[in-house]
Parts: C-alpha cells; structure tokens; sequence
C-alpha cells in the first residue's frame, strides 16, 4: 500500500507538483502519464528520494518516506529504473544486476575484506539470484559480458533485471520502452505483465498509450503538477479533462 | 607610530602578493569559465614568466622594456601551444580524467625548464631600481609599486577586454553556453585557444612581477600558483571579480599572518584559510 | 560429465584470485634468492612499500572515483609518527604503528568528512591544500621533526629475535605486507561493497538509488586508503631508519596519482604494475635523469590522452571484449 498526499514541489518559483495525491495498491500497477513537463520525473524522483518534496507525505507500507536520503528508501524496498538508463558500462551484465542486490549484500569493510566463509556464501546466493533474474529477462547467456556492449534494448532489460532481482516492495518504471521498437515493446509488456503476476507492484511512467492500456490496473493523469485524473484506464481514455490536457497542448503548438 | 607603521608594512605587503594572486586567480577563472576545466599547467605560466624574462635580459641581451613584454608574449604563445596539443586531443568528457591531464602538463613544462633552465636558483633585476620607498613611515618595494600599478591596468585592460571587443564578448558566449555559441557561428576553437592564450599572459605578467621580489627557479611558480587557486576559491571560483577579491583578501590574511603570528607557518595560515573556505562555504564571497 | 582436467580449470577460474596471489608470494618469496644485488632489492622494496599506499589510493580514486592529490600527507604522518613515537618517545615500534594508523584514521575522518562533500577541483584542491599543510609543519616545527634535515635514528622492527636490518630482512617484511594489502584490497572490490563503491564512482545517483549510502562509502574508503598509507609510512620510517620531508611533498602525492592513473584507475593488478614502471622508470633511464619530469609527464598526459582506463585496464577490457564478441559469432 503505497499512499502519496498533497505532495508539492517547487523549482524556484515555478510549481512542479501541486497537491498530487493517490493510492496504489499492493500487487497492481499504476501508471502515471501527462504530456511533456507534467511533473512525472519529478514525482518518480521524489518517491525515491533522487529528489525531495517540499510538502506532503509519501507513505510505503505506512512508514513516512518523503524526508528519507534515497538510499534509506531503497533499504526500505523500493527500486527502480532511470529514463535515461544508469547502468555502470565498467561492470558486467552480472555484476550490474548484482548492484540491485545492494541492499541484501553484507555492507561492512573489514568482513568484506576478510571474504569471511558466510561472505562467500552470500556472494553464492547472490550470484544465483541475479543469474536468475538475468534469465527471466533472457540474457543469462550475456552475463559476462561488459554492460557498454549490449544494444540499447538489451541495457533496459538489464536495468529491469536490476530492479527486480531484490525482490522489492515497490518497483518504479521510468519509461521502460523509450526508445524501443514495436517488437521490444511488446517484450517488455511481457515482462512487466509477467512480474505483476508474481505480485509485484509497480509504477509505471509511459508516454506509449498502447502499453499503458494494455498493462495499467490504475491510471493517475498529471497535467502542470496537478493530478487531474484518477481511474480505470477505460476511463481515463475517455476523461475529457485527459483529452484536453493532451490536445490542448497540441493546439498551443500548431 | 611604530605600531602603525608595521600594520601599513604588512597591509602593503598583503596588497602586493594579492595582486599577484589576483592574477594567477585570473588566469584560473578564465579558462575555467571558457572550457570548463581547472588547468593546473597555470603555475608553471608563472615560471615561464620569469624564465622569459630572465632570458631576455641575460641571454637576449634586450633592455628591461622590450624584454618584459616579450617574456609575457612568450607565456601567452605557450598557452596557445598547451591548448592545442595538450587539452584538445582529449577524447574524455571524465572530469577526473581532465584534472590529471592539466597535472601532467605541468609536469612537462616543469620538466622543459629543469633541462633548459636548470634547476638553481636565478635572479632577476627588478623594474625600477632596488631601494625601498618610504610611504608614510613604512618601507615598500618599487617593485611593489610596480606590481600594483601594472597589475591594476591588466585588470583595467581585462574588463574592456570582455566588455569592449569581439574576442571578449565570444569568450563571454562561450562560458555562458558552448553550445548555443557555437550554433551562432562563433569559433569555439579559436575562443579556447584565446582563453589559454589570455591564460598565459595573465601568469607570464604575474612571473615577470613577481620573480625580481622572490628568487626565480623553475617551480617557483608552484606555491604561488595554488595560492592563486586558493584565492579563485576564496573568492569564489568562475567569478572574475571574486578571484581579485580573492587574491587581495589571501594576500592580507597571509601577511597579516606573518607579521603578527608567525612567518615560518605564512604557508600554513594560506592554505587552513583555503580548506576552511573550502569545508564552510566552498561557493566562497562571490560565488555563484 | 566433467573430466578430470575440466575441473582442474574450472577449480583454477572458480580461485583465481587466490592462486594468482599464491603464485606471486612464491616468487617473492624465493626472490631474494634470484636477485643478491642489495640494491635491486632495495627497489623492489620501495615498490612494495609505495604499492600499499597506491593501492588505497586506487580504491579511491579509481574505484570511488574521488580524486586525492594529497595522499603524501598521510605517509607522511605515519613515517614521523613511528620515527617520533619509537625515537623521541622511545616506545615499541609494532604498537606506535597500530596507535599511528588509528590517530591517521581519525584524521583522514575529521578531514573527510567536509572535504568528500565537495568533488572535482574543489576536492583536489582540499586534498591539496591538507599535504602542504603537513609538509609545510613537518619543514617548520623542527624542534619535534628534525625540520628540512630530517630525522635519523629510527629503530628498525623486530619480531622476537628477528631484527628486520638488512634488504632481504626488509624484502620479507614489506612484501608480506604488500600481499596481505594486496588480498583485502581485491577482496573487497570482489564484494557488494567493491561493486557499491564501482557504481559510486560512475553515477551517484544510481548508487544511491540501489542503496549505496555515498556519502558513508566515500569516508569509508578515504578512512581506508589513509590507513594503508600510514602503515606504508611507518615502514618506510623503520626501513630506511630516516626521514625527511622532502618525501611527504606534494609532488609525491601527484606521483602516487600517476602510479594510479598508469596501472589502471581501478584495477588492484594494475596498481603494482603501476607503481613498479613509475619507481623503476628512473633507474631505467639513467642516462636521462634530466628528463625525467619531462618522461612522467608525458606518460601521464599521453595515457589520458589515448587510454585513459589506464594500462592494464585497457587491455584486460579490449580483450575482455574481444572475447565476448568473438563467442558472439
């Protein structure tokens, strides 16, 4: 149970979100659309602690999360993938989705250092688990390889590997198909469909309306860092404020 | 007055360092605001200064007049050759990668004077004579007066420069935005060779001040070079009047320093300033 | 089925590591033996001795991707802290150099802790400014440091009845060191830890948003790498029985950085590699000891220039990627 309310956010004086509130439930997916500056990067950064909202509350699972470092919140179970893709091109595939088991791996210097027999179990099982992870997403054949040689497709299943390998409470979606062609999208929408299966909850950022249609349990409408719209994705599709906020900007720049 | 008299000494013997930290500081700004990258290679423009100017006079032959500005035309030409074959070549955007460049750099160009120059001592001939001047009771070099005077034209010549001319307003485009100035049709090239070239004259004007007053060696410069840093920081580094404020303010703290506490540790109190800056405001006075 | 040979190899890949620095402790060890000369041994221990302080210092720089244009400060601070703990104070040399390294461990904290907020220039230049600050007490305060003529009369170590006062003496002591370095160091960058602080140094953000407390894991392997040099320090002042600041300056710093930036920003192999080109390079060229800034520098600016990965990083990656490509087809 994800919970955000009256989040606001403000970049000097130029408001970014204005009392942005919803719910997601647990095992669904919401996604989140609005045209170009809508504020959903900057909503997704602040549930993951990139970014800070000045007012609001964000609550995982009822715990407060709005004022905690982005670390803290990944402690808390909460992942992610970036628009713009952060993979490490000086690491292997593997060790790239390995860096999504941070959390789960031991933390301390001097029992790293001393590769301590538990240690060297828990890098065993955390090499399985990614290896698991990277086959779900099919590229355990390349799981040696350095991350920068993969094909743009390729990198965003690894960032997804990534996300779901920690097995998290709540995975963000930054625009997983930008970029893609149809056939990888579809792919993709695979994989997503597969993981809300297996009982993850997801927040989706999209600008392919196919995709969201075809996946979203739940859709939320950010226009100028308002939330305007709130439902069903039938109805949403229909909301004449949604159409007006997309189309009304096609009309400003026609 | 003796008491005051030694706070005019001291004042004036801050002023005179900090107008050359002024313009090391300077010579910092420039090309970081430019190119975007610190070029640690500026100390040993310092050097070069005095080396051109000592090899004017002494292997040259050439009188005081003709053979200060050719020591700093000379600087101002390696700046150009350091940009050129130095710092364009680089393929890496890594900032890391761009800071230890500049360092190797330095090293050539340390390693260059060490061969050519030799690595003792040298000393230069001041610009107008070797007895001290007495304003209002408290002594102060010619060459001070030189150093302010000369230096408070260079600065004078700096704002018209980048107020005034066309080279000045491109440099300005190009630290404001590469990008959009390239797109107007403004050589980025040639504005990143001028910032080097500008960068040189700045730090070969400040060799050839400063050299008569310390002894000249071939890394003479590196202390006074990070000092200048250190001032750009102080002042707030990017900012062209922080890094005079900067060099001014470090120069007093340091002699101050000096005078009143104690000069073996004058490098001490620089550079605790410096990290104090650093630690508690590191946009410094005028930052951005 | 596997054969026997096929789990002999996958046994050697599976302990790579291990085996590799198994391999190297023989040579060492049998080295003395190879190399009579004093001398050459003498070098090969100043290698040892630098490759523990460049191997922090690559944890930090290469792995974390900070930059430390100072690390000469915390050598420094760990050879007079033994000279001037063991002579001056006449206490036992093994725990002055534990009680040295802590003391260095809570400076390069109060130090850390405001300098690793800042990046770039600004870190350099704290980095900077901390090693003329040491050097500039070490020159000045020479009622207590011996000033610019250093300080002599530094006891040598002992364990037991070993006294540790001759170069193969040395070679043992320093080497062992060097390799126990040397194993946590790739330990670590084989952990969670290693991979935390590999994605630290490429995009903070993202470390962060997989749970790696930056700012933590920045003091952290600041912590570290000051310790090891400190350590280093300590031998050096036990080894050479003298010290005098000329070794601690600033330009040391920046030749630790280029041991670094050579062997490879990041790779542990590379960071000896690194270190014995730099400290051989002057016994190689002789002839051209005047150019030898000169060779330095150029060294620097041409591998950042055209492979800035560093030597053995390069390499390992263009065939490491040759490799990969060619199990593609």
């Amino acid at each position: 149970m994800i919970e955000l309310r009256n989040v606001s956010k403000w970049f000097g004086g130029l408001p970014a979100l204005q009392d942005v509130s919803f719910c997601m439930e647990p095992g669904r997916i919401t996604a989140l659309i609005g045209p170009n500056g809508a504020g959903k990067s900057t909503l997704i950064n602040c549930i993951s602690g990139v970014d800070r909202a000045q007012s609001g509350s964000i609550r995982l699972a009822h715990h407060p999360v709005e004022a905690l470092p982005a670390h803290k919140i990944a402690a808390l179970g909460v992942a992610r993938t970036f628009q713009n893709l952060k993979l490490f091109a000086r690491l292997s595939v593997l060790d790239n989705v390995l860096t999504g088991l941070t959390v789960a791996a031991e933390r301390s210097f001097t029992v790293s250092m001393l590769r301590l027999p538990a240690l060297r179990h828990q890098e065993r099982q955390l090499r399985l688990r990614a290896l698991e992870a990277l086959d779900d997403f099919g590229l355990a054949k390349k799981a040696h390889w350095p991350a920068s040689s993969l094909s743009y497709g390729e990198k965003k299943r690894v960032e997804m590997a990534r996300a779901f390998v920690s097995d998290p409470l709540l995975v963000l979606l930054d625009e997983p198909v930008a970029g893609l062609n149809t056939e990888e999208t579809t792919q993709i929408a695979r994989h997503i469909r597969r993981q809300r299966n297996a009982g993850h909850t997801m927040l989706l950022v999209e600008h392919d309306m196919e995709l969201v249609m075809d996946v979203a349990d739940q859709v939320v409408v950010l226009d100028s860092g308002r939330c305007i719209a709130c439902g069903k994705p039938a109805a949403i599709r229909s909301n004449p404020m949604v159409l007006e906020a997309y189309l009304g900007r096609m009309e400003a720049t026609a | 007055m003796s008491g005051f008299q030694d706070l005019l000494q001291f004042v004036f013997a801050g002023v005179t360092s900090g107008a050359i930290y002024a313009l090391i500081a300077l010579g910092f700004c420039v090309v970081h605001n430019t190119i975007g990258i610190v070029n640690f290679a500026q100390v040993d423009f310092v050097s070069l200064g005095g080396m051109f100017l000592f090899t004017g006079l002494f292997w040259g032959g050439l009188p005081m007049a003709l053979a200060l500005p050719g020591a700093v035309a000379g600087v101002t030409l390696v700046g150009i050759v350091v940009e050129r074959l130095g710092v364009r070549p680089s393929r890496s955007q890594n900032h890391l990668v761009l800071i230890f460049l500049t360092i190797g750099i330095s090293i050539i160009l340390r390693g260059i004077m060490k061969l050519v120059w030799g690595k003792n001592r040298m000393a230069v001939p001041p610009l107008a004579g070797e007895e001290p001047l007495r304003i209002a009771g408290a002594a102060i070099l010619p060459q001070a007066v030189a150093i302010l005077i000369i230096t408070a034209i260079a600065i004078g010549l700096l704002v018209i420069f980048f107020r005034g001319t066309r080279l000045g307003l491109c440099m300005r485009a190009v630290a404001s935005n590469q990008t959009a100035a390239s797109v107007v049709g403004i050589p980025v090239g040639h504005v990143k060779a001028a910032s080097f070239a500008l960068a040189g004259g700045l730090g070969g004007l400040a060799g050839v001040l400063v050299t008569p007053i310390t002894t000249l060696s071939y890394d003479v410069g590196v202390l006074l070079g990070l000092k200048g840093f250190a001032a750009a920081i102080l002042g707030g580094f990017g900012s062209f009047p922080g890094a005079v404020l900067g060099g001014v303010m470090l120069g007093l703290l340091e002699s101050l320093s000096a005078g009143y506490w104690s000069s073996a540790y004058k490098d001490v109190a620089a550079f605790v300033v410096l990290l104090f800056v650093l630690f508690v405001r590191p946009k410094g006075l005028l930052g951005k | 089925m596997m054969t026997a040979k096929d789990n002999l190899f996958y046994f050697i890949y599976l302990h790579r590591t291990g085996l590799t620095v198994l391999a190297l402790s023989v040579l060492l060890l049998v080295w003395p033996l190879l190399e009579s000369n004093p001398y050459n041994l003498g070098l090969s221990n100043l290698i040892a001795i630098y490759a523990i302080v460049v191997l922090g210092l690559n944890l930090f720089i290469g792995y974390a991707g900070q930059i430390s244009l100072g690390h000469a400060a915390f050598f420094a601070i760990g050879a007079y802290g033994s000279a001037i703990g063991t002579t001056t104070l006449g206490g036992p040399a093994w725990p002055v150099m534990i009680v040295v390294a802590l003391a260095v461990s809570l400076v390069a904290l109060a130090v850390g802790l405001p300098a690793l907020k800042l990046s770039g220039h600004y870190l350099a230049m704290a980095t900077l400014g901390f090693n003329i600050v040491v050097y500039s007490i070490l020159v000045q305060w020479d009622h207590v440091t011996g000033g610019p003529s250093g300080f002599s009369g530094i006891p040598y170590l002992s364990i037991g009845s070993v006294v540790f006062d001759n170069e193969i003496a040395f070679h043992y002591l320093v080497w062992t060191v060097a390799m126990i370095a040397l194993l946590l160091c790739l330990n670590l960058v084989r952990s969670g830890v290693g991979r935390g602080l590999a994605a630290l140094a490429e995009d903070e953000t993202a470390a962060a948003a997989l749970g790696v407390d930056t700012r933590r894991a920045k003091v952290k392997v600041f912590i570290l790498s000051a310790v090891l040099a400190s350590v280093a320090g300590s031998l050096f002042a036990h080894c050479y029985a003298f010290v005098s600041p000329d070794s601690f300056n600033i330009f040391v710093s920046v030749d630790f950085v280029i041991m670094v930036v050579v062997g490879g920003m990041g790779s542990i192999w590379g960071t000896l590699f690194g270190t014995a080109l730099i400290t051989l390079l002057p016994e190689w060229i002789e002839a051209l000891e005047s150019y030898k800034d000169i060779i330095h520098g150029l060294i620097l600016v041409l591998i950042l220039l055209f492979l800035p990965q560093g030597l053995v990083t390069g390499i390992v990656d263009a065939v490491r990627t040759r490799i990969a490509l060619s199990h593609h087809d």
